[in-house]
């Protein structure tokens, strides 16, 4: 195995053990998971063998196999930034409409109250 | 016909009361609302004394959610018309009913005032005189309608887009994206000849340079509108 490989694999696994235990500690919801237990999957798969790295690599045009580990590693965080940045969105869309509503009930609460005081 | 009228207000304890008052004397038979959109200072204890209905948004939303609070609250309590009326003193109350006439007669779903329909009924400063052309040109093409003061904030519309705005309203250049959505959606679109003062209070400075950056913002969100998936009507 190059050193290059050796090296890629431990990282790879120990991003997939920190992702596994993140998330059985509820500290990272399984959904957010599952793209980096993917990818870091997918990574591991090609970092121990060399068979499939240097035939997807001749299939593509890489070469030399082991950038083609960078090309995916990269690929895979282009992949899950996009995915965070529609959590992003829907997250602030929630947020503005819970900020509305509770701006709309305050409203009613306080008029409710002033009709009763009557 | 009820009628309410939405102010979006951010820090203006200088003009609301007076902008109440003014609306109060003109349009007596409608609801004012103000949509306090997280003031720091005292627009909203102003808008209360002035006996005004208020809604306290707890932070700053920006004027689009802003505005589609107001929305929200004529859908829910059963509004013919809403109003967009700014909170700082640069629309004008005996405007309104020029506003309102095309909607009560139901020849439009929504006006805009616009103050470049008659000439020489207003002037700004240079950047912003460009800015606004340009902008009404490419609004033009995209909606085969001819525009002249997109970014306009002094509308009504009626029931319909009441709903439509509460189901959708956008948040980061509402006054000309609202358009070409409306357009696309199917609503009717008019334009009505207004005067508006220039602002009283506080300063709203604008750049070339600033100018430029907004339009390129603003024909890059309306790009975006224009291969949106729209709403429902």
């Amino acid at each position: 195995m190059e050193l290059i490989t050796l090296f890629a694999t431990i990282i790879n696994i120990i991003i997939f053990i920190t992702v596994v235990e993140l998330t059985r500690r509820n500290r990272l919801k399984e959904r957010y998971s599952l793209l980096w237990l993917f990818s870091s999957f997918v990574m591991i798969w090609f970092s121990v063998s060399r068979e499939s790295l240097h035939l997807l690599s001749r299939v593509i045009g890489i070469q030399y196999p082991p950038s083609l580990i960078f090309l995916l590693g990269f690929l895979f965080l282009i992949i899950i930034n996009i995915h965070f940045s529609t959590i992003i969105s829907e997250l602030s869309d929630q947020n503005k409409t819970l900020t509305q509503e509770i701006a709309l009930l305050q409203e009613t609460v306080k008029s409710r109250r002033g009709e009763g005081g009557k | 016909m009820k009628i309410l009228i939405i102010i979006p207000a951010l820090n203006e304890e200088l003009n609301i009361g007076g902008v109440i008052d003014d609306l109060k004397a003109y349009v007596p038979e409608a609801n004012l609302l103000v949509v306090n959109d997280g003031s720091t200072d005292s627009t909203a204890e102003i808008a209360y004394s002035y006996r005004a209905t208020v809604i306290n948004l707890p932070f700053n939303l920006g004027i689009g959610a802003a505005m589609q609070t107001g929305y929200r609250y004529a859908e829910r309590n059963g509004y013919d018309i809403a109003v967009q009326f700014d909170g700082d003193g640069q629309h004008r109350a005996d405007q309104l009913q020029d506003i309102l006439n095309p909607i009560l007669k139901g020849n439009a779903d929504i006006t805009v005032g616009s103050r470049f329909i008659n000439k020489g009924l207003y002037d700004a400063e240079l950047p912003r005189l460009i800015g606004i052309r340009i902008l009404s040109r490419i609004i033009s093409i995209f909606i085969g309608q001819k525009i002249t003061d997109p970014t306009s904030g002094f509308r009504a519309v009626n029931r319909k887009i009441i709903e439509f705005y509460s189901r959708y309203y956008p948040d980061d250049y509402p006054e000309p994206e609202a358009l070409v959505l409306l357009h696309r959606a199917g609503f009717r679109i008019h334009e009505v000849p207004t005067l508006m003062r220039k602002r009283l209070m506080g300063n709203s400075s604008i750049t070339i340079v600033k100018a430029i950056y907004y339009m390129i913002k603003v024909i890059l969100a309306i790009t975006i509108d224009i291969i949106k998936k729209v709403p429902g009507r």
